[in-house]
């Protein structure tokens, strides 16, 4: 599988990740070098196989539906690189 | 007196409740090597006035003998683990400065049980790497050194901090992660043991995610015994990890009885591969030797998919990051990129991560975006885990035969900074772990020996789930035949 300069660019976009021109060639190169070599999954016979979901079989724990935490404003903002009056601020969304 | 660094945990546990040093003595001495320790760059963030304060605290419970195993103890911690307004920033220029108001499980556990934090250690950018080359502080060096050269050679990684601290005395223990080899192989290139436990039975609440169905916290330690007792604290059922085992945590230490008559220990004979030294083959044959004089069988076996975990590994957990680190939206925490006028938040979110994120992790970021972009994700990721489901059959099978399996940790010991820049090389360094990971299962690697350079190599064991106990007492009883004491010359 060859990845191309504009897939690099749709999966960089995808993946909210500024890419500069220089970068792309770089980047798709490693790519295809990278899916290429996964290629060889092709081989295997996985006729019948369920996929693998979990890593150890187990049941999602389930608990009362209730509130355990809350009241955190300020614990919650205090790693915002900008927050004012109590809520995260970021450049205008909506016109 | 002697070394107080070089104890074990074991050593320091009896010696710290009849009174020969205090738990402040220690600490002091562990402070000592931590500040002349700077050439090795293991540490990103010293806390030597908490790790004093915790070290009074804990002669004050030594002193009403209330004392658990770890009290008094000095740790390291890898940077994965949040800690409570101390540092933690996963290796990564994006979580700059993150300092996380609330404790992961792990560490918790450490600290309730009266362990102290000489501070946090350095790592692979979100455990993305075998080298700790992608760590935003610049790589680690391994105190370990070829004999008669002084090339700088990688502590392994991801938790290359982990292992570097502990083999140059930094620390009596040191905490890691493990996602597709990231304990065992920087345990195996520096001369100490390193346990992945079974996935599930450490929780995770905490510990910055990177690919959640294969991470699992455990420990870096001098020996099989003092691996017994950090599992011991580190190990818990959490309700806030809703995938941590509810199952109790036995108690390992005294599973330790040294007897493995009749056990059965199982040789892949996949894990043979082209381009592996010979030396790590010879002590591979005597591991198993040694265990067959105490009373073991060895038994041939076959794990056919092996060769396909890496492959499967490069798609499941691209796959999972891509998602995992998805909240690094320059909003929340971490770094903000600057802006230009009229940038809106598409351009925040995309320059923010490509400012804050490195190139190894972006190119697994967009592995796993376009694996399970459209039209894409039946083909690679579904595969894939259709393949970790037959990689975990093979492993199913064969524990019906065996009680443990015998492979080497990596195909060669430790390797030069800067010696390995294809990305697909790097990945090799996996191939005898990874499987484990995809399985889920335990897996501990312990010293077994020097190669003819002057290097440490490991030998792993792999056990079955939830098993970790029987697995430790095969590897304290392999421990005990292969003797391995070297400590790395001190040239830093």
């Amino acid at each position: 599988m060859s990845v191309d300069a504009d897939t690099v660019r749709k999966v960089a976009k995808l993946a909210r990740i500024a890419v500069e021109d220089h970068e792309v060639e770089p980047f798709a190169q490693e790519l295809s070098g990278i899916l290429n070599w996964v290629e060889q999954l092709q081989e295997v016979d996985v006729t019948g196989i369920e996929p693998m979901t979990s890593a150890v079989p187990m049941r999602l724990k389930r608990r009362e539906d209730v509130v355990t935490d809350g009241n955190r404003r300020d614990d919650i903002l205090i790693n915002a690189p900008d927050a004012r009056e109590g809520f995260f601020a970021v450049p205008k969304v909506v016109e | 007196m002697t070394d107080l660094t070089s104890l074990t945990i074991a050593d320091a546990r009896s010696k710290l409740r009849a009174k020969e040093f205090s738990a402040t003595e220690l600490t002091e001495a562990f402070i000592g090597n931590v500040e002349g320790g700077d050439a090795l760059n293991a540490w990103c963030e010293k806390t030597s006035d908490l790790a004093r304060e915790q070290a009074q605290t804990a002669d004050a419970r030594l002193a009403e003998g209330d004392a658990p195993s770890l009290c008094g103890i000095p740790l390291g911690i890898k940077d994965l683990f949040c800690t409570n307004g101390i540092r933690s920033q996963a290796g990564s220029n994006i979580l700059e400065d993150f300092k996380p108001p609330y404790e992961s499980t792990v560490t918790s556990n450490l600290w309730a049980d009266g362990a102290v934090m000489l501070g946090k250690l350095s790592m692979d950018e979100f455990a993305m790497g075998s080298s700790n080359e992608t760590a935003c502080y610049g790589p680690v060096i391994n105190p370990w050194r070829r004999k008669g050269d002084d090339t700088k050679l990688t502590p392994g990684g991801s938790s290359g901090g982990s292992s570097a601290a502990l083999a140059a005395s930094m620390a009596m223990a040191t905490t890691g992660t493990d996602t597709g080899g990231s304990i065992r192989q920087p345990a195996a290139f520096t001369g100490t043991v390193g346990l992945k436990p079974t996935w599930g039975r450490v929780s995770r609440w905490g510990i910055v995610a990177f690919a959640s169905s294969l991470d699992q916290a455990g420990p870096f330690t001098r020996t099989v015994r003092d691996s017994a007792i950090m599992l011991q604290s580190m190990a818990s059922v959490d309700e806030k990890d809703s995938t941590s085992a509810d199952i109790a945590v036995p108690d390992y230490e005294a599973a330790l009885t040294g007897d493995v008559k009749g056990k059965r220990i199982g040789i892949p004979k996949e894990y043979t591969v082209d381009g592996m030294s010979a030396e790590i083959t010879k002590f591979w044959e005597e591991g198993a030797e040694y265990l067959r004089a105490q009373g073991a069988e060895i038994v041939e076996i076959s794990l056919p998919h092996t060769k396909y975990a890496l492959p499967a590994y490069y798609i499941v957990s691209p796959a999972e990051c891509s998602s995992n680190l998805a909240r690094y939206d320059g909003v929340r925490y971490g770094k903000r990129a600057e802006l230009a006028q009229g940038d809106g938040i598409t351009e925040l979110y995309e320059k923010t991560r490509a400012e804050g994120f490195g190139d190894e992790v972006k190119r697994r970021i967009m592995i796993g975006t376009y694996v399970l972009s459209a039209g894409y994700y039946d083909a690679y990721y579904t595969r894939a885990q259709k393949v970790r489901r037959l990689i975990n059959r093979d492993f199913e099978q064969a524990f019906e035969k065996v009680d443990a399996i015998l492979t080497p940790t990596t195909p060669s010991p430790a390797f030069g900074l800067g010696e390995k820049s294809d990305p697909l090389e790097m990945y090799l360094q996996d191939i005898f772990t990874v499987t484990v990971n995809m399985a889920g299962l335990p897996g501990i690697s312990i010293p077994a020996g020097l190669s003819s350079d002057g290097l440490p190599l490991g030998l792993q064991l792999i056990g079955k789930a939830f098993d970790e106990a029987n697995l430790l007492n095969t590897a304290y009883a392999l421990e005990t035949a292969l003797d391995f004491t070297a400590m790395p010359e001190k040239w830093w």
